[in-house]
């Protein structure tokens, strides 16, 4: 049938549900989007099952819009199946765009998120010492099956095929509405794109006039430890601030909330790795060619790798910590 | 692999001006040293990005040097400062990641220092033999097994 609505699936996977809120919080521009497609698949919004979706014919959901990371074997089998059935899938926010927050988890591994989960924290109670096991076999013999737990967390474009990125934890509902309305009018950009401007959040930052004129940076400071000056670059500040080396097209809400960048849009076009980028900016700008001077100041500079792949570990060149390091 | 038979792969990033042309002295001058270290000529230490170094282990390299002109001496002014503040940074987020230290070095290499070059290039195998292979598996690929 012609006149038939597109079809729209959104799926979740590694998240904390922030990006279901972004659609949410389209608000009253959520029923125009509900009027213009038919929302076939939303685990979080609407009762349909898996088998629903299996059901449906290859390629005939226009377009399925896919958060967070990969992590368990269950998520990859439904974005290997999501990827069969749309014809566009979107990495919607930073967890599958870049891995975000839980790809944070590639600096161990299961062994000792396992062992940090079921046994050492302090909240734990857990005297059997129990821990999930993909196989179990019941007295009467049936056996119960768990997804399997990954030692690394992936971005989806490394498990599926992606066609356009929504960056952002969550992503700026302007940017939604935009992919949304690019999709529905067929105003689609290149394949692979990052659905947001391709320059730094610096050329669109309000505090970028307050720059001085050579920046330097003569010591580094926690957010918690000065007051902040909301009009003063944060970098000019002592404060570290991934600006630099993050795209814009998030409407700087952090920045207006008086907290420096953090990254979740990720880098623009030009760049592999967001965190060796902000390194090597960071580096630059450290003001003293002294050894001794430049090792006192590193030395302040608390969780580097932490810090500069806050949100993009898993898409950066080496994706996670050397498996042989983890104790 | 014993230290007997394992042979690091090094990549060494060498400024056109100072260690280049050092590490050619060495060559003209017929030194013998490790053959280990594959070089890739720069215009300035301080050209050498870091996603360059992160780039060489995830490709197989078990050791980075970077090597420039001593400081005071760099053909433009301050690019070796730049490329000693980026080390320093860089080795500490290595770290972080489970790369050691000793995987990743600076040193500087002036045009006259073919002796130089070739001390760097012996010790520098010899600690990665020490120290065994990277083996970087940054890639687990765990997700294609099944």
């Amino acid at each position: 049938m012609s006149t038939e609505k597109p079809k729209v699936a959104f799926y979740w996977c590694s998240s904390c549900g922030g990006c279901e809120e972004s659609i949410i919080d389209l608000a009253e521009d959520l029923l125009k989007v509900v009027e213009a497609v038919d929302i076939v698949f939303w685990p979080v919004a609407l009762d349909f099952k898996k088998k629903d979706v299996e059901a449906m014919e290859d390629g005939s959901i226009a377009v399925g819009f896919i958060n967070g990371a990969i992590r368990l074997s269950e998520q990859q089998e439904m974005v290997e199946l999501l990827r069969r059935k749309c014809q566009l899938i979107v990495a919607h926010g930073s967890c599958s765009h870049l891995g975000g927050i839980p790809g944070l988890g590639n600096f161990w591994n299961k062994e000792t998120i396992f062992n940090r989960a079921y046994h050492t924290t302090p909240s734990t109670d857990n005297p059997d010492g129990v821990v999930p096991l993909e196989k179990t076999v019941l007295e009467d013999g049936k056996e119960l099956t768990l997804p399997r737990f990954y030692d690394t967390v992936y971005t989806l474009d490394q498990v599926i095929d992606v066609d356009y990125y929504l960056p952002g934890c969550a992503p700026p509902r302007d940017l939604i509405m935009n992919a949304i309305l690019a999709i529905l009018e067929g105003k689609l950009p290149p394949k692979g794109s990052v659905l947001s401007p391709n320059k730094s959040l610096c050329d669109d930052c309000d505090r970028n006039d307050s720059k001085p004129e050579k920046m330097l940076m003569t010591e580094i400071k926690r957010p918690w430890e000065i007051l902040i000056d909301p009009e003063k670059c944060f970098l000019a500040q002592g404060i570290i601030c991934m600006g630099p080396a993050t795209r814009t097209g998030c409407g700087e809400r952090c920045i207006i909330g008086n907290m420096p960048c953090r990254g979740c849009f990720g880098p623009t076009d030009q760049v592999y790795d967001q965190g060796a980028k902000f390194l090597s900016a960071l580096a630059s700008i450290l003001d003293t060619n002294d050894e001794k001077e430049i090792e006192k100041l590193v030395d302040t500079i608390v969780d580097p790798a932490g810090t500069f792949y806050r949100f993009s570990l898993p898409s950066s060149i080496l994706r996670r910590k050397r498996m042989e390091a983890i104790k | 692999m014993s230290s007997e038979t394992f042979n690091p792969k090094l990549v060494g990033f060498l400024c056109t001006w100072c260690s280049y042309t050092g590490a050619d002295l060495a060559g003209t001058a017929r030194m013998t040293y490790a053959p280990n270290m594959r070089i890739i000529r720069v215009m300035c230490s301080g050209r050498v990005d870091p996603q360059f170094v992160l780039k060489a282990f995830k490709e197989g390299a078990d050791g980075v040097l970077i090597s420039g002109c001593h400081p005071g001496d760099c053909h433009y002014q301050e690019g070796n400062y730049n490329a000693l503040r980026r080390h320093r940074l860089l080795t500490k987020l290595l770290e972080q990641l489970g790369i050691e230290k000793e995987r990743f070095r600076l040193e500087w290499v002036s045009a006259a220092e073919g002796a130089k070059f070739q001390k760097v290039c012996d010790e520098f195998t010899e600690e990665i033999k020490q120290l065994g292979p990277l083996n970087w598996n940054g890639g687990v690929n765990e997700h294609r097994e099944a």
